[in-house]
């Protein structure tokens, strides 16, 4: 019952998501006040950094789903682990491409292996990799084999940022995104924002999971009806 | 290019990728409720 | 001797003896790292100044590469004859089995790392101007670290397509804050340039969070094979 529910659910919080995301982008746009620095291209910020954060909380999901998984066997868990982690790329990828496009105006260059755009690409690479393990891996075991590798990239992350960090303090370079407090009116919009696309995030990740439920009732059913001899 | 271009560029490149992710979710849940449905229906 | 250890010596023993008889391993990574020692030679052509800074990396890129040469040969002998699934159904901890391994590639990348510094030191007219007796920490955290992880990583790769490519890359993104440590500490000892202390400390941190990791884990993996 729940299910069915939580299916009649899905279009229209579908519907509420994009609005908020229009209205969000409105604000962005027209709303916020122009930066007196870098002027309107600061306005990526509301993009780059929101797009961070549901990247980074997504791959958490991962995390813990790959434990839930590891630990009780249960499919559902795998599904959401493998959910989260390719939506995490994608937003991942958007932080990665508005980086360098927000600092080629504003520091001439387009990139500058600053700290966090350097670590969001590492992180980048280690969820790439565990979506290709588990692309390329045949074996029944997949799942096991892919939350171990969710479990060796969680613990890589620390590691990264501050190998990173230590290696910036040595070799200072411009910081993408800059520093500084916020004027209250971008900071209302940057939060506004910040939980749009968490929710887009969170819309996604639950469309990518039922269509990995799909997906896995096509190859049971398909499965059965080949042990019971029904010609294909 | 001026900084406002930059900015549209942004964006632009943002709604790109998520539209095509959208897409090719759409594209593989029409593809697997197909198959299903041809499934159930040989299966009968 | 606890039925760990022994089983752990008896692997590393037999796998060091069966590579000492035919050496294939360590010929073609001898052979591959001189090769891309030369290679790069052609690409960089730097002054006594410049390659100190730019050593480091060079280095630690051609052993990153002669590893997985090694590392992807460590478990297909396992393979060939069954053991793999021998192991599984004995109750053997294995750990042991793991320990071996690691040890074993770490002893084979150590002897290509002690060939193969000298000739470095001599096409590139390295001299140390840091304390030089501290490349031997790094040398060994960080063999160590890639190592560990690559020959977990292999382990977890015997049953995916494109076996081979596969190890690096799931081995390489992983690494990257423990190459990264090995080439700076390598660049400020060479230079002088500073103190290599954090990054060693990191490197050990790193060894110990990642050895903790695959030891508890390898089971799992062994067992999903």
């Amino acid at each position: 019952m729940i299910a069915s529910e939580m299916k009649r659910a899905f279009p229209i919080l579908a519907v509420i998501t994009a609005l908020l995301l229009a209205y969000s982008t409105y604000q962005a746009l027209v709303v916020a006040p122009t930066e007196r620095t870098m002027g309107d291209v600061q306005r990526i910020f509301y993009y780059h950094v929101p797009s961070a954060w549901t990247a980074f909380c997504l791959f958490f999901v991962n995390l813990i789903a790959s434990i839930v998984y590891l630990v009780r066997k249960n499919p559902k868990a795998d599904a959401l682990a493998v959910s989260s982690a390719e939506v995490g790329v994608v937003f991942c990828t958007i932080v990665l491409i508005t980086g360098p496009i927000w600092a080629r105006p504003v520091w001439g260059i387009w990139w500058t292996w600053d700290v966090r755009l350097t670590s969001t690409l590492v992180l980048w690479l280690i969820y790439v990799s565990y979506l290709m393990l588990r692309r390329f891996s045949d074996s029944a075991q997949t799942p096991v084999l892919a939350a171990v590798l969710a479990i060796f990239g969680a613990l890589d992350v620390p590691l990264v940022y501050f190998s990173i960090w230590f290696f910036r303090t040595q070799h200072p370079q411009p910081v993408i995104g800059g520093g500084g407090s916020l004027d209250p009116r971008m900071l209302h919009v940057f939060l506004l924002n910040l939980f749009t696309f968490s929710c887009f995030g969170a819309m996604l990740c639950w469309a990518r999971y039922r269509l990995e439920l799909l997906q896995r009732e096509v190859e049971e059913v398909e499965s059965l009806q080949s042990l019971r001899g029904v010609p294909q | 290019m001026n900084s406002k271009g930059f900015l549209y560029a942004a964006y632009i490149a943002t709604w790109l990728i998520h539209g095509l992710y959208i897409g090719v979710l759409a594209r593989g849940y029409s593809r697997l409720r197909q198959q299903l449905k041809d499934l159930n229906k040989s299966g009968k | 001797m606890s039925p760990m250890h022994s089983i752990t010596w008896a692997t590393l023993t037999k796998d060091i003896c069966l590579e000492w008889r035919s050496k294939d391993a360590l010929n073609s990574m001898l052979f591959f790292s001189l090769l891309v020692v030369v290679i790069f030679s052609f690409s960089f052509d730097p002054n006594a100044e410049e390659s100190r800074e730019i050593a480091g990396g060079l280095i630690w890129v051609a052993f990153l590469f002669a590893a997985v040469v090694a590392l992807n040969q460590t478990w297909t002998r396992e393979l060939r004859n069954q053991v793999l699934d021998a192991y599984r159904v004995s109750p053997a901890p294995a750990t042991a089995l793991f320990v071996a391994k690691a040890l074993g590639n770490f002893i084979l990348v150590s002897v290509l790392e002690a060939l193969m510094a000298p000739l470095f030191m001599i096409f590139y007219n390295l001299r140390a101007l840091g304390p030089a007796w501290q490349l031997i920490p790094v040398a060994i955290l960080g063999t160590w670290a890639l190592v560990v992880n690559g020959t977990f990583f292999a382990a977890m790769s015997l049953r995916t397509r494109s076996r081979e490519i596969m190890l690096p890359l799931l081995l390489f993104p992983i690494s990257i804050p423990a190459v990264q440590s090995m080439v700076e500490a390598t660049r400020i000892i060479l230079s002088g340039d500073g103190a290599a202390r954090f990054w060693i400390v990191l490197l050990l941190t790193y060894d110990v969070v990642f050895t903790t990791a695959c030891l508890a884990l390898f089971e799992t993996v062994l067992q999903a094979e």
